[in-house]
């Protein structure tokens, strides 16, 4: 373990940065379990969501709904900023700063990207008459859906302000934990993502 | 802590709103908790009351179903749940033998944003709108009950939910990161093992919760349809969610208690505990399993056969792993040296009357016969039987044994024998008698019963069992302010402790260790004693010690969701735009504060080496 009064270079940083520390240990830990308490948490909307699916009353049904080719871009562009965000962790445990905050700064824009077309989704839907309140179905998938949309944006924010934060202090072994956090939940996000995928859209189109 | 001895009222009290070190946050945990107890307390004699005879006005109907509703509410999330993270908070860091938790700025946010829900629920009686769907919030109550009640209900829950899991994580990781050397799992002792399942069992139970709050949320404010039953919503989702959560909930209050009563007879026995392994291997099925048995609170609901039978057998499996715990502990008083301290009548009490807490509870677990108990006053019986014999005894037990430590001084014990038997008396009182009036068809949640149905006289006995109940926890507050005026100083280690607690002074200096301890065995204290050494030895040389810095964020932070909350739930109230921007403050507030608190760096301080050993080795 280094102390904190070394200076840190390429050479003696540590190969894993996020748990150099025993405040490092302690975040990487903690954020696990708390994805755990989020696993729940999307298990109990995808659970509610599975069993009104087919109550949508007098609105739009699964398959009268959906826009495929929309959705396939969005869920492309989150999957792909899983990739970049993953770059970006490789690229910090080279102690390349810039170029960590590059690929984070790319993951950033592909998720903005997904939130615009998730917002576009939603207004669309709306002007088809498929409103929050319409029926069970539509209030379960909104919540869904919404809630990942709104992981999604604390994921924008959070990478946001670590990035404006520590643009000028560079690497240390303070800031490369919640680095490493931040895109860990990011890549949480999107396994998410890919469950909604599966239990909404592509099950949605069986009807 | 002689530097910070003598200083003004005010200075004390600016220190609790900004600490950060687990022994203040315990403290303020523990009276809160018990300022909340006295709230639930008031409650439960006021529904006695109005219960004592048939067709009484005392409370009308209304009022009866808001004063139930925040009584289980209040018990449940403001009182015992508090209570249990005080403890937890002040004694498992100390039985690790580290300095703090792994995250002290959570662990305040966690106890704001606790205090700040409680704040929030009971300021519903100020705006006159009181929750009244039952602590259980049943959607099909829920959403049409009328009036911002349940809202109050709602964001309350919210807040102090979310606080609970922060709690929850970090004493995860301080059991898991910061033990000391040489204390290794199967050398924990058994409350800090049950506060480890306890925060695995938060982390997994508390946002199936979150998400029934806010369906329900949703609904009442929003419109949303999931429970609209007219047009193909369901209600039962909400009863599943609330109970998934619900019933880990009780073993998450409950598996504390077992540690502490572990702790209690270990010492009081002068033996180690019986059956170690078995006992934590207990702690760990009962908490797994105790996912598995949520529906049998809905047996009546209509979930089939084939539902219920499975329920059912998994309900009275966990009866195998809680009767090994029972068995342990009998095994540990046999043939130990038992010296009849305050603490150990708890303990001793407590076994009897969870036992028939736990035997009512097999019962209701038999799908076939809960048909007859369900919604009775059986079940009333059965619950505040595990809750009051268990629950309450554990922590008002664990309270006891742990004062000297928390504060320096010992709790008076005539009075604190007087006390128990008092509270014993009057508990068996008031809630034998009503597994009968179960039995004979009372059900629950009804404000009143008819003269003719001859539920009268063991209604009446159980009225009066309250008064003496509530007699008996007037004498240990009276206790408590007693023996805080006399002040019989108690040394290091007042009833010859086993666990590391008890090898530090009492109260404990702000960073616990002067040295960390080297733990070579069980009981790690004990063993010591028992080699001939009054003090843990330690692997490391005396040094510097760093402190986190105090901060006055997780005030503000919780502050600003709570303000938030009043907007949140008055923006129905739209004409004006007074809810809005208390909205709006609020949530800056709330997110100014988090903003504040990653871009400030914190680098704690040090308290040096010439200021430890300058320090009074007392
Ligand atoms: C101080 C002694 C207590 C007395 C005299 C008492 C009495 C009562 C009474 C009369 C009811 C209402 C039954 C009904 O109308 O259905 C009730 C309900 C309840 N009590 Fe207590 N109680 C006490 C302590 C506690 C404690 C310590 C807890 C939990 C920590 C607790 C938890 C509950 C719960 C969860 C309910 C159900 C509320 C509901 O139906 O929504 N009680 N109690
Ligand atoms: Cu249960």
């Amino acid at each position: 373990m280094i102390s904190n009064t070394t200076k840190l270079t390429r050479e003696n940083f540590p190969i894993n940065p996020e748990r150099a520390t025993l405040e490092g240990q302690n975040k990487y830990l903690g954020f696990w379990f708390f994805l755990c308490g989020e696993t729940v948490l999307f298990a109990c909307l995808i659970g509610t969501y599975l069993a009104l699916k087919n109550s949508y009353s007098t609105g739009l049904s699964s398959n009268e709904l959906f826009e495929y080719p929309l959705i396939l871009i969005a869920t492309i562009f989150l999957l792909t900023s899983s990739l970049t965000s993953a770059l970006a962790v490789y690229e910090m445990k080279r102690f390349k700063f810039v170029n960590m905050q590059l690929w984070f700064f790319i993951t950033v824009l592909l998720g903005c990207s997904f939130l615009a077309l998730e917002v576009y989704e939603f207004i669309h839907y709306v002007d088809k008459g498929f409103k929050f309140t319409t029926s069970p179905f539509s209030s379960s998938f909104y919540t869904l859906v919404g809630f990942h949309g709104a992981h999604v944006s604390f994921g924008i924010l959070w990478f946001l302000t670590l990035m404006l934060r520590n643009a000028k202090s560079g690497l240390s072994l303070v800031n490369a934990p919640k680095y490493y956090l931040a895109s860990l939940y990011w890549h949480f996000v999107d396994v998410v993502w890919v469950f909604i995928f599966t239990v909404v859209y592509l099950l949605g189109m069986v009807g | 802590m002689q530097l910070a001895r003598k200083q003004s009222l005010f200075k004390t009290i600016l220190e609790y709103f900004v600490t950060v070190d687990h022994k203040k946050i315990g403290l303020l945990y523990l009276f809160s908790g018990l300022f909340f107890l006295v709230c639930g307390t008031v409650l439960a004699l006021l529904m006695r009351i109005q219960l004592a005879v048939p067709e009484n006005d005392f409370l009308s109907g209304q009022t009866y179903n808001e004063v139930m509703t925040m009584h289980g509410t209040t018990m449940i999330f403001f009182a015992a749940t508090p209570l249990i993270f005080g403890l937890m908070n002040y004694i498992v860091p100390l039985q690790i033998g580290a300095r703090d938790v792994a995250f002290p700025f959570i662990n305040a946010l966690g106890f704001w944003f606790f205090l700040f829900g409680g704040i929030f629920l009971y300021s519903s009686f100020l705006f006159g709108e009181v929750p009244d769907a039952g602590w259980t919030a049943y959607a099909s109550l829920a959403v049409v009950s009328k009036g911002h009640g349940v809202d109050f209900y709602l964001l309350a829950l919210q807040l102090s939910g979310a606080g609970t899991i922060m709690s929850g994580i970090n004493f995860l990781v301080t059991i898991v990161n910061m033990r000391a050397p040489g204390m290794s799992y199967m050398r924990l002792p058994l409350f800090t093992w049950t506060s480890f399942i306890t925060s695995a069992l938060i982390i997994f139970a508390f946002p199936a919760f979150t998400i029934g709050l806010i369906l329900l949320l949703f609904s009442r404010l929003f419109g949303a349809q999931y429970f609209n039953v007219a047009i193909g919503g369901n209600t039962v989702i909400y009863e599943h969610l609330f109970w998934i959560f619900g019933h880990p909930e009780v073993y998450i209050l409950v598996l504390p208690i077992f540690g502490v009563f572990s702790e209690i007879f270990s010492t009081f026995s002068k033996k180690r505990l019986f059956g170690y392994n078995s006992m934590v291997f207990a702690v760990i099925l009962i908490g797994f399993l105790g996912f598995m048995v949520w529906a049998h609170h809905m047996f009546t609901v209509g979930l089939g056969p084939f539902a219920n039978a499975i329920f059912a057998i998994a309900t009275m499996a966990i009866a195998v792993p809680t009767g090994i715990k029972i068995f342990n502990w009998l095994l540990t008083l046999w043939g130990g040296s038992i010296r009849l301290t305050t603490p150990m009548l708890y303990g001793l009490g407590f076994i009897p009357s969870f036992i028939i807490g736990g035997v009512t509870g097999v019962m209701t677990a038999s799908a076939a016969a809960d048909y007859q108990f369900h919604d009775s006053y059986f079940v009333v019986a059965h619950f505040h039987y595990v809750i009051v014999g268990g629950i309450v005894f554990g922590i008002l037990g664990g309270l006891h044994y742990w004062w000297p430590k928390m504060f320096g001084y010992m709790l008076n014990e005539t009075l604190g024998k007087i006390s128990f038997a008092v509270l014993f008396v009057g508990f068996h009182t008031t809630f034998f008698v009503l597994h009968f009036v179960g039995l004979m068809g009372m059900p629950r949640r009804y404000f009143t019963y008819l003269k003719d149905q001859d539920f009268g006289d063991l209604n009446y006995i159980s009225t009066i069992g309250s008064y003496i109940l509530v007699l008996g926890l007037v004498l240990i507050v009276f206790n408590y302010i007693y023996s805080t005026v006399i002040r019989e100083k108690a040394v290091n280690d007042p009833w010859n402790g086993r666990t590391l607690e008890w090898s530090i002074p009492s109260p404990p200096p702000m960073y616990n260790f002067k040295q960390v301890p080297q733990v070579n065995s069980l009981d790690a204290f004990w063993y010591e004693k028992m080699k001939g050494n009054s003090n843990m030895s330690s692997p490391d040389e005396l040094s510097d010690i760093h402190m986190p810095s105090n901060s006055s964020l997780p005030f503000f932070m919780a502050l600003g969701f709570f303000i938030a909350s009043y907007g949140l739930m008055f923006l129905d109230k739209g004409s004006n735009n007074i809810a809005f921007i208390t909205l709006v403050i609020g949530g800056i507030i709330a997110f100014g504060s988090m903003v504040l608190r990653s871009t400030i760096e914190d680098k704690g301080y040090y308290i040096t080496k010439k200021q430890l050993s300058e320090e009074d080795p007392k």
